[in-house]
């Protein structure tokens, strides 16, 4: 079996991993990144819209600081974040973003002089400052005060990934693409490496490091509607889970995104919104402003999805073979908008749906779209439970995102973090001397040709890997939704307890030689069970409504008893749920919680504590 | 009454001293806005478990999902079945190495050509983080990220001649890479820097001018005038160069 010896291997080849590949990298160490697909694949380049940083160059912006994100990312939050880190976040974005220039991203540019902008559907004016010809522009998004979202047109995650993957090469980061990590090496106590199955001939390889990463981004594919790409399905969080000692934070704060597609599920981006699109009912009625006569269509994500989903329970749903939907109205914006700052949104709508959004309405409706769990980290990026395992991106719950991340904070996360993250990570490799421990490892990957060899025989049942899994997605869509409720949650946990029971009695039905797509997909899957129970099980825990985990049974933001984060472990493999721990969301705090501004505003307040 | 599509799919797992290489029948009935990336995903779940196909972002942006469908290199999940005759024949796309049935190395592909086109900015200023950014007019920000749409999917190279020809040849997105470079006010390479990247018949004098790549690109890059462009840049350097010497 080959082994490969890195000093800083890094499970992720996204914008998180590859940033902070290259911070350990410049700092003279050896990295390897794993990734499933070629590093320009990885997700972050899917993201269309943009990265929030304050540089208020624009006239809009004018007046920004990391003070006013601060601020914003903290009510976004819906105070379920950990303020210190989202200081952190707010402080560096504005020289990340810099950087980012400096390395190559084509960001769009202020141009000074007269433009027109749409809000709510009404034109407006502005003049941009000559002084500012040049610099970084920058578009309105959701929940934030000022305009402050940096963009190249609407394909900024992919112009940043193809600048973060060249600095790579430049750098001498090594990508491992098609190589899934499958199991961490480690001894409860610490991590040196993973077990990998190389997804060009199926076999297994051995990666020992000093310092491994999990950035491995979302695992929106647990839910059967998601905007994520196919890749994104939890397989390296489910190593996380596999031990016993490390904890996901928050799984049960999961964002739906307003404009998915109706009924391929991809996301158009809400820099539709941002530049002025509208969301229309059945009969082509603004709404919004009804619900939200502040903030209208740019309030937060977990807001807007919620009205959209309560006014089409209210009737006013376009009814379609696909389930109900909503209209999203750009075309006040113009040809020339459309099909050069939207290009991306216009040629979705032209190939998936065959609707031309210059003269027609978008057919749209709230969608899964991120996940705010993740492996948690301390804010220096160093998980919970293992030394020497660090996580980044949107695998972590690092936490600046609380119950409801706002757009743009995400994909500046993961730069954000990356740099900081990857420079602890320089920091930790200084001083570190690691033992590889031959017995451990030999154990490990026996463990794991143990499992392929059961799937493929069959010992421990027929299952069929697929219908488990789509049990699993159903259960979960059913249950912990936009909506919750007591009864749908106990239902759900019900239905993936029976779920988890199956998916240990998965069996091929192909022989599972070489890559094997079906091998792939049941070695993870109940560990993917795992974390639908994270998610289902801490929903009916949590007793409250915050940001995006919103119980009709329990309407009320309760700090009194909820300012708290959820830590969910898998103590046990033979468990049947995970155990649940709690710490405070926050241990510094800068803005005591208060009012959002939008969305609901009943709120149980902390100081009610009974002494 | 909807169709019953046939679908021709290439096999073969090299990893299995059982499997040749051969074509399976595979049919399918065909539903409302079905697209390939519906179609094979269905067939890997209901019909043949072990078949490898790639697909990752599902909606056009990755580039993972190029094959040749219906004698046509192409995206497959921006391919709708209805926009396709009854009988579709799938294959793999050609140039890169096979992983499997319809999968293919794109990875190592593309990697070797950052390093061969040093595909990264060359400047000697250093970043100040305590400075405001340098500028740019918004016109070279939009003529670059122009040129860095490219999925990296490789549908240029398998339709590409001269690609098929000579293993060596860097191809249309790699030309377009460069091309991205040389407009980037930030790179300080200068034209013969790149003459020693593309001046020859591996790079943009090997290239036949039939614009295969072009067409088939579902980006819609702009990929002949690049090649024009950079034939006319590089005639001059080689020019000058022989003047000097
Ligand atoms: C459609 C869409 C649009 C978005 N638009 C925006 C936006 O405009 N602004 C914004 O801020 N955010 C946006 N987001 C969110 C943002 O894009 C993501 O949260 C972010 O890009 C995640 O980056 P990452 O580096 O953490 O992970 P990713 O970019 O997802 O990378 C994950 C990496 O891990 C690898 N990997 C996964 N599992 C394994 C394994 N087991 N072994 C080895 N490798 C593995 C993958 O191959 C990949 O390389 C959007 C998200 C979606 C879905
Ligand atoms: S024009 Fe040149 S690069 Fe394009 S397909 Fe023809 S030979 Fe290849
Ligand atoms: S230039 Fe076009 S066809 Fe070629 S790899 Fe890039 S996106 Fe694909
Ligand atoms: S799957 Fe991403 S382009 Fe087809």
């Amino acid at each position: 079996m080959q082994t490969v010896y890195t000093d800083f291997l890094v499970v992720g080849a996204g914008l998180a991993g590859e940033r902070a590949a290259v911070e350990a990298a410049e700092a003279g160490f050896s990295v390897v990144c794993l990734s499933l697909v070629p590093a320009r694949r990885s997700h972050s380049s899917a993201a269309q819209g943009g990265m929030q940083a304050s540089l208020g160059n624009s006239v809009m912006g004018e007046g920004d600081c990391p003070d006013v994100h601060f601020a914003d990312t903290v009510k976004g939050s819906d105070w379920g974040c950990d303020q210190e880190v989202a200081r952190l976040f707010a402080d560096t974005a504005p020289i990340e973003m810099r950087r980012l220039a400096h390395w190559g991203v084509p960001w769009n540019r202020v141009v000074p002089g007269k433009s027109i902008y749409y809000k709510g559907g009404k034109q407006y004016e502005k003049v941009e400052a000559e002084e500012k010809e040049g610099l970084i522009m920058a578009r309105s998004f959701g929940g934030t005060a000022k305009w402050r979202t940096c963009y190249t047109s609407d394909g900024t995650g992919h112009a940043v990934m193809c600048t973060m993957d060249n600095r790579c090469a430049e750098k001498g980061v090594e990508v491992h693409d098609k190589t899934e990590a499958i199991a961490l090496l480690q001894d409860g106590e610490t991590c040196f490496g993973v077990v990998a199955r190389c997804l060009r001939t199926g076999e297994l390889r051995v990666y020992l490091s000093k310092a491994t990463m999990i950035a491995a981004g979302g695992f929106g594919r647990i839910y059967p509607n998601t905007t994520n790409a196919v890749i994104c399905d939890g397989g390296a969080h489910t190593m996380c889970v596999g031990t016993g000692v490390v904890p996901m934070g928050n799984m049960e704060a999961v964002q739906f995104h307003p404009t998915g597609i109706v009924p391929t599920d991809i996301l158009v981006t809400e820099g539709c919104r941002g530049d002025g699109g509208t969301l229309l009912d059945v009969d082509e009625k603004r709404f919004m402003h009804i619900y939200e006569p502040e903030k209208a269509e740019l309030a937060s994500r977990d807001v807007v999805s919620r009205w959209m989903t309560h006014h089409m329970r209210e009737g006013h749903g376009v009814k379609s073979p696909y389930g109900e939907h909503l209209w999203l109205d750009i075309r006040h914006l113009g040809a020339e908008h459309i099909t050069g700052k939207l290009r991306e949104v216009y040629e979705i709508c032209t190939s998936f749906l065959g609707v031309d959004p210059i003269h027609q309405l978008i057919p749209v409706r709230p969608t899964h779209h991120y996940s705010m769990g993740g492996v948690r980290t301390n804010k220096d990026g160093a998980a919970y439970g293992l030394k020497g395992l660090f996580a980044a991106g949107e695998a972590a719950c690092w936490d600046m995102h609380g119950f409801n991340r706002l757009g743009g904070n995400s994909l500046a996360e993961t730069v954000v973090a990356g740099g900081i993250i990857g420079r602890k990570v320089a920091e930790y490799l200084e001083g570190c001397e690691t033992e590889f421990k031959t017995g451990l490892i030999n154990d490990e990957v026996g463990r794991q040709q143990a499992r392929i060899e059961a799937l493929i025989s069959g010992a421990n049942g027929s299952e069929n890997v697929y219908k488990v899994r789509a049990a699993m997605q159903e259960a979960l869509h059913k249950g912990a939704n936009i909506f919750r409720t007591q009864e749908g949650l106990e239902k759900c946990v019900a239905e993936l307890q029976e779920a988890l029971i199956r998916a240990k009695k998965v069996g091929l039905r192909s022989n599972g030689k070489g890559v094997n797509p079906e091998l792939a997909a049941a070695l993870k899957l109940e560990g993917q069970v795992k974390l639908a129970l994270m998610i289902a099980y801490g929903a009916l825990m949590r007793t409250e409504s915050r940001g995006s985990h919103n119980r009709e049974d329990f309407p009320a933001r309760n700090d009194r008893d909820w300012l708290t984060r959820t830590l969910a472990y898998w103590k046990k493999p033979e468990d049947t749920l995970p155990t649940l721990e709690y710490e405070p969301a926050t241990t510094v705090v800068e803005i005591p919680p208060g009012d959002r501004g939008y969305g609901h505003s009943q709120i149980i307040s902390a100081d009610d504590k009974k002494e | 009454m909807s169709r019953l599509l046939k679908l021709n799919i290439f096999r073969y797992n090299p990893e299995d001293e059982l499997s040749m290489p051969h074509m399976q029948e595979f049919v399918l009935e065909e539903t409302d806005s079905m697209t390939l990336f519906i179609a094979l995903n269905r067939i890997r779940e209901e019909q043949d478990p072990s078949l490898q196909f790639d697909f990752c972002c599902r909606a056009g942006i990755c580039g993972s999902c190029g094959m040749v469908i219906n004698g046509r290199p192409g995206l497959a999940c921006h391919t709708k079945t209805r926009d396709l005759p009854g009988e579709i024949t799938l294959l793999p796309l050609p140039v890169f190495k096979l992983v499997g049935d319809l999968s293919v190395d794109t990875g190592t592909w593309f990697r070797e050509m950052y390093t061969k086109t040093e595909s990264w900015i060359h400047t000697n200023k250093i970043f100040d983080p305590t400075a405001l950014e340098e500028r740019m007019d918004n016109k070279d920000a939009v003529a670059i990220y122009e040129l860095e749409r490219c999925v990296e999917c490789g549908c240029c190279i398998a339709a590409c001649g001269t690609a098929r020809l000579r293993e060596d040849f860097l191809g249309a997105a790699a030309l377009n890479r460069v091309a991205r470079f040389l407009i980037d006010p930030r790179d300080e390479r200068t034209d013969r820097d790149y003459y020693e990247i593309i001046g020859n018949d591996m790079g943009i004098f090997g290239c036949m001018g039939l614009l295969a790549c072009e067409d088939v690109c579902p980006k819609h890059l702009p990929l002949q005038n690049q090649l024009g462009f950079l034939r006319r840049k590089m005639g001059i350097t080689s020019i000058k160069r022989l003047f000097r010497k």
